[in-house]
C-alpha cells in the first residue's frame, strides 16, 4: 500500500488578536497515512488533532513543511478542489454540515459545486443514499432526522463525490449510542467493503479499538501510533495524558499490576474473558501442583 | 412543539397543479394577477373567481384553506372598501349631511374587494402547490438573465435556501435557550414594555453566538464540498416544462383574452 | 421524605392533533433527599421529559408531582418559588451564557430568586469555587473560555441557586476523556459536601456505575427499573434486551460467570473487578476444587 496522505515536518500556529505571541499547535510533525487504512486519531481537546484533520484537505495549509495528499502539495492553490474530492470531510455537529432543506438535494451539493451532469449526480447521489442506508428518507427534510441519521446524509453527501479518503472529525461526539452504532457500521462498511481510507479523530476508546492503526496525539507531538491492541496497553501513558482505555484492557492492567502475569493487549469482551480463564487456570494449577508436593512430603 | 411550525404553507400533493413546473406556475400567478387588474367590471370578476374556484378543485386544496388566507387581508378589504364608497363622486344614492354613497362608489367597492380577495387566494394557491425549496429554484432559474445584469441571482438564492434550512433548527434553539433560561428563573411573562424587552437578552445573545458558530462551521462545511459560488455549477434536478405547462399557458392567456372581450 | 414523588405522572405533546405523542405515561418514583440518581434511556424514551417536569417547565396532563412534599401546580403563583428548589442544568448549557462576564452569569440565578448582593456575592464565589474558576476567569468574558471552561461556568450558574435537587442533562456530552472525569468528579464533590439530591442524564453506564447509588432506567415513556446500581445492574441482560449497554467489565464477568468460575456477577467498577478477581485466584481452586 502506498502513502496517500503525507506530513513532512509541518509545523502550525495560531495568532492570536490580542496576543503578539501566536499559538504553537504543532511543530515538525511527521504522520504517514496508507491508503485503504483505516486510522484513529486520539488526544484530549486541545492536543491539536483537529487541526491536523484540517490539514488533510487543505482548510489549512502549514505554515512549515509540506503536506501531501496523493503527491498533491496542499499549499498548490490550484490543486485544492482536486484535493477537496479527494478528501471529504465530515464534522462533528451533523445540523452544521447540512446545507439544503431535502436530504436527497444536499448529498448532491457537492456534486453539483463541481460540475458534474444532471443524470450522474441523480445515479450518484441514489448510490450514496443506498450505501448509508438512508434511501427512504431522501425527500425528506434533514431537521426531522435523528442525529444519526443527519451524520450519514453528511456521510452520503461526501462519499457521491467518490473521494479515496474521509476524515471526521468526532463524528458521534454529539450522538446518543444507537446514533453512534449507526455512525461507525456505516464507517466500517466503507472502510472494509470500499476500500476508502478513513481517518477517524474521536474520544470514544471502543471506536478507536475498532480501527486498523490508533495514533495518540498529545500537545502536538505524536505519543503513539500503533495497532490498537499495543496503544492501548499503555495504560498509564494513556491516562497521563487524559485518556481513557477500554475496561477489558484495564482489568488486565490492574491485574498484572497486582502480580499476576498475564498479556495486556486485549481489546474485546471474548479476549478478556479468555485471558481471564487462563489467568484462573494456570493459577489453580499451579496451587494444585503446590498443594500435591506438600502431601508427598 | 415549536419544531412542529411548518413554513410557508405547502400542501403535498400529486395534482395536475402540484405537477406543474415551478417557473409556470409563477408565470401563471403573475398572469392571474393581471387579468384581475384588466378585469373592468363586476363579469371579468366573476371570470376570475370562477378561474380561481376551478384550480382549487383541480389542486385538490381544501376551500377551507382559502378562509384561512383571507382572513388577514380582511381588514384592507373593508379599508378600500369605505375610501371608495365615500369618496367616489358620481350618481349619489344615499346623502347624509356632507357624505355622498354613489353608485360609481359601491361598484368599484365591490370591484376592488373582490379583485384584493382573488389576488390573496391565487397567489396562495402557488404557496400552497409549491414547495419552498422548488419556489426558491424557479427563482432562481427566471430571475438568471438577470446575472448579465450583476445581480447577484444565485447567491440571493443560496441564501433563500440556508434560510430554509435553518429556520426550523434556530427555532428549536430558541425553544432550548428559553428553557434554560427559565430555570433559572429568568421572569419572561411580568413587567413593563422595557422589562419584558430586557428580559430578552438572554435568549436574544446566546441565539446570536450560535449562530454565527453555525455560520462559521457551514461556511467550513461547504468549502469542504467544494463549494465556490454559482460560476459552472450544475443542478441534479433539471427543470422542464411538459404539456402540462403549456396547457396552463394557454388557459392563462385564454382568461385574459375573455376578460378583455367583457371589459369591451 | 421524598423531595420529588409523581403519582400516576403522565404527558402527552400535542393532544387532540396527528401528531400526538405520549412521552411520559404512569410515572410513580420517589426521589429520597440527598441520594445521587443516573438516569437512563434511550433518546425518545422520556427522560428528558421527565426533568423538565421536575423543574416545572412543563405541566403534566395528568398525574401529580410533589417536591418537598408540596403540589407543584395546586397553585401558580408559588411554581416559581417550588422551581428554585430543583435546579436543571440543560444539554451544552454553555450555550445559554450570556453576559459580559462570567461572574455576571453566575449571578443571573440568584439575582432572579431575589436575593441580597452580599448573599449574590457569596454564592456566585463558592459557586465557581465548586467548579474550580479561578478569580482571573471569573472577570474573563465567558466566550473566551475553552468548551470545557464555559461548561462548568453554566453549571456554577445552577449551582449558585442552591437547590435542594440538582438535575443534570448529559453534563460530560461532547467533553474528552479528561473534561469528562473533572466534571463529574466536582459534581460528585459538591453532592458529598452539600448533601444535596443529584440526578443525572447520561448515556454511559460507566459514568453511571462510578458516581450514582440509585438508576432510574426509563424505556418507551415508562419505568424500567429504578432501585439502587448493584441491583439494576443484575438485571444486566434485561438492560442489554432494550439496546442499553452494560459497563463492559459486568458483561466480562457475566461471560466468566457463564464458563463456570465462581464469580459474583454484579460487578460494575474496575476496582470491584479487580478485587473480585484477585479474590477468586487466592480464595478458589484449592484442594476441594
Amino acid at each position: 500500500m502506498s502513502d496517500f496522505i503525507e506530513a513532512r515536518g509541518i509545523s502550525f500556529s495560531y495568532a492570536m488578536e490580542d496576543d503578539p505571541n501566536p499559538i504553537r499547535v504543532f511543530e515538525e510533525l511527521d504522520l504517514k497515512i496508507k491508503e485503504g487504512e483505516m486510522v484513529a486519531i486520539l488526544g484530549h481537546n486541545g492536543s491539536g488533532k483537529s487541526t491536523l484533520a484540517k490539514h488533510f484537505n487543505a482548510i489549512l495549509q502549514p505554515d512549515e513543511g509540506q503536506l501531501l495528499v496523493n503527491g498533491m502539495d496542499t499549499r498548490d492553490n490550484n490543486k485544492l478542489y482536486e484535493i477537496r474530492q479527494d478528501v471529504g470531510m465530515v464534522f462533528q455537529n451533523p445540523d452544521n454540515q447540512i446545507v439544503a432543506t431535502v436530504v436527497e438535494e444536499d448529498v448532491a451539493f457537492g456534486l453539483e459545486n463541481i460540475g458534474v451532469e444532471p443524470a450522474e449526480i441523480r445515479r450518484r447521489v441514489d448510490d450514496a443514499l443506498e450505501r448509508v442506508g438512508i434511501s427512504e428518507y431522501k425527500a425528506h427534510a434533514p431537521h426531522r432526522l435523528s442525529g444519526g441519521q443527519k451524520q450519514r446524509v453528511a456521510i452520503a453527501g461526501i462519499i457521491a463525490m467518490r473521494p479515496r479518503c474521509i476524515v471526521l472529525d468526532e463524528p458521534t461526539a454529539m450522538l446518543d449510542p444507537a446514533g453512534r452504532r449507526e455512525v461507525m457500521k456505516t464507517i466500517l462498511d466503507l472502510n472494509r467493503n470500499h476500500g476508502i481510507t478513513i481517518v477517524l479523530i474521536t474520544h470514544y476508546m471502543d471506536e478507536a479499538a475498532q480501527c486498523d492503526r490508533v495514533v495518540v496525539m498529545d500537545s502536538g507531538n505524536v505519543l503513539l501510533d500503533s495497532n490498537p491492541k499495543d496503544v492501548f496497553s499503555h495504560v498509564k501513558m494513556l491516562k497521563s495524558v487524559g485518556l481513557d482505555v477500554p475496561q477489558a484492557t484495564e482489568i488486565c492492567y490492574e491485574i498484572n499490576k497486582a502480580g499476576y502475569p498475564m498479556p495486556t493487549e486485549v481489546l474485546s469482551i471474548k479476549e478478556c474473558a479468555d485471558e481471564l480463564q487462563k489467568l484462573i487456570e494456570r493459577t489453580y494449577a499451579a496451587k494444585r501442583k503446590a498443594a500435591k508436593l506438600s502431601q508427598k512430603k | 412543539m415549536l419544531k412542529d411550525i411548518t413554513i410557508g404553507q405547502y400542501f403535498p400533493g400529486q395534482s395536475f397543479i402540484h405537477k406543474m413546473d415551478p417557473r409556470m406556475k409563477i408565470i401563471s400567478t403573475l398572469l392571474y394577477i393581471v387579468m384581475l387588474f384588466l378585469a373592468g367590471n363586476l363579469m371579468g370578476i366573476c371570470a376570475g373567481i370562477l378561474l380561481l374556484i376551478l384550480m382549487y378543485q383541480l389542486s385538490g386544496v381544501p376551500m377551507n384553506m382559502v378562509t384561512k388566507s383571507l382572513k388577514p387581508v380582511i381588514p384592507v378589504v373593508i379599508f378600500t372598501s369605505v375610501l371608495n364608497i365615500f369618496f367616489v363622486s358620481g350618481e349619489v344614492l344615499l346623502k347624509f349631511f356632507f357624505i355622498e354613497i354613489t353608485r360609481e362608489g359601491i361598484n368599484l367597492a365591490i370591484l376592488m374587494s373582490f379583485r384584493i380577495l382573488c389576488l390573496i387566494a391565487g397567489s396562495s394557491l402557488l404557496t400552497y402547490t409549491t414547495s419552498p425549496i422548488e419556489l426558491t429554484d424557479a427563482i432562481e432559474r427566471l430571475l438568471n438573465p438577470l446575472k448579465k445584469l450583476k445581480v447577484p441571482v444565485h447567491e440571493l438564492s443560496m441564501m433563500m435556501t440556508i434560510a430554509l434550512r435553518f429556520i426550523p433548527t434556530l427555532i428549536e434553539e430558541t425553544d432550548k435557550i428559553i428553557n434554560a433560561q427559565k430555570a433559572r428563573g429568568a421572569d419572561m411573562e411580568s413587567g413593563g414594555l422595557m422589562q419584558r424587552a430586557k428580559a430578552l437578552v438572554p435568549i436574544l445573545i446566546p441565539l446570536f453566538v450560535s449562530s454565527f458558530r453555525r455560520a462559521d462551521e457551514l461556511a467550513m462545511a461547504m468549502e469542504c464540498r467544494c463549494y465556490r459560488g454559482g460560476d459552472g455549477r450544475t443542478r441534479m434536478k433539471q427543470l422542464q416544462y411538459s404539456h402540462r405547462d403549456w396547457i396552463a399557458l394557454t388557459v392563462m392567456a385564454g382568461a385574459i383574452v375573455v376578460v378583455l372581450l367583457l371589459n369591451v | 421524605m421524598a423531595v420529588i414523588k409523581t403519582e400516576n405522572l403522565s404527558h402527552v405533546y400535542s393532544e387532540g392533533t396527528p401528531f400526538v405523542k405520549t412521552a411520559i405515561e404512569n410515572i410513580n418514583i420517589e426521589i429520597e433527599e440527598g441520594q445521587m440518581v443516573g438516569v437512563i434511556g434511550h433518546t425518545g424514551s422520556g427522560k428528558s421529559t421527565l426533568i423538565q417536569h421536575f423543574n416545572g417547565l412543563l405541566q403534566p396532563t395528568s398525574g401529580k408531582i410533589y417536591i418537598d412534599g408540596e403540589d407543584m401546580w395546586a397553585d401558580k403563583n408559588k411554581l416559581r418559588d417550588i422551581r428554585f428548589k430543583v435546579g436543571l442544568v440543560f444539554q451544552y448549557p454553555e450555550y445559554q451564557l450570556f453576559e459580559e462576564t462570567c461572574y455576571k452569569d453566575i449571578a443571573f440565578g440568584p439575582k432572579n430568586m431575589g436575593l441580597p448582593d452580599d448573599e449574590i456575592d457569596k454564592r456566585v464565589r463558592e459557586a465557581a469555587a465548586f467548579v474550580n474558576l479561578s478569580e482571573e476567569q471569573l472577570m474573563k468574558s465567558p466566550f473566551e473560555l475553552s468548551g470545557g471552561q464555559k461548561r462548568r461556568v453554566a453549571i456554577a450558574g445552577v449551582l449558585a441557586m442552591k437547590p435542594k435537587v440538582l438535575i443534570l442533562d448529559e453534563p460530560t456530552a461532547g467533553l474528552d476523556p479528561k473534561g469528562r472525569d473533572r466534571i463529574l468528579g466536582q459534581i460528585k464533590e459538591y453532592h458529598q459536601e452539600e448533601k444535596n439530591t443529584v440526578l443525572i442524564v447520561s448515556h454511559s453506564m460507566e459514568d453511571v456505575a462510578k458516581f450514582a447509588q440509585k438508576v432510574l432506567v426509563m424505556n418507551r415513556s415508562k419505568v424500567f427499573l429504578y432501585d439502587t446500581v448493584e441491583a439494576v445492574f443484575a438485571h444486566a441482560k434485561e438492560i442489554s434486551e432494550i439496546g442499553l449497554a452494560v459497563p463492559q467489565i459486568t458483561q466480562i464477568f457475566a461471560e466468566l460467570k457463564k464458563r463456570g468460575y465462581d464469580v459474583n456477577p454484579d460487578v460494575y467498577t474496575i476496582e470491584a473487578a479487580k478485587a473480585e478477581l484477585i479474590r477468586l485466584l487466592e480464595e478458589g481452586g484449592n484442594i476441594s476444587a
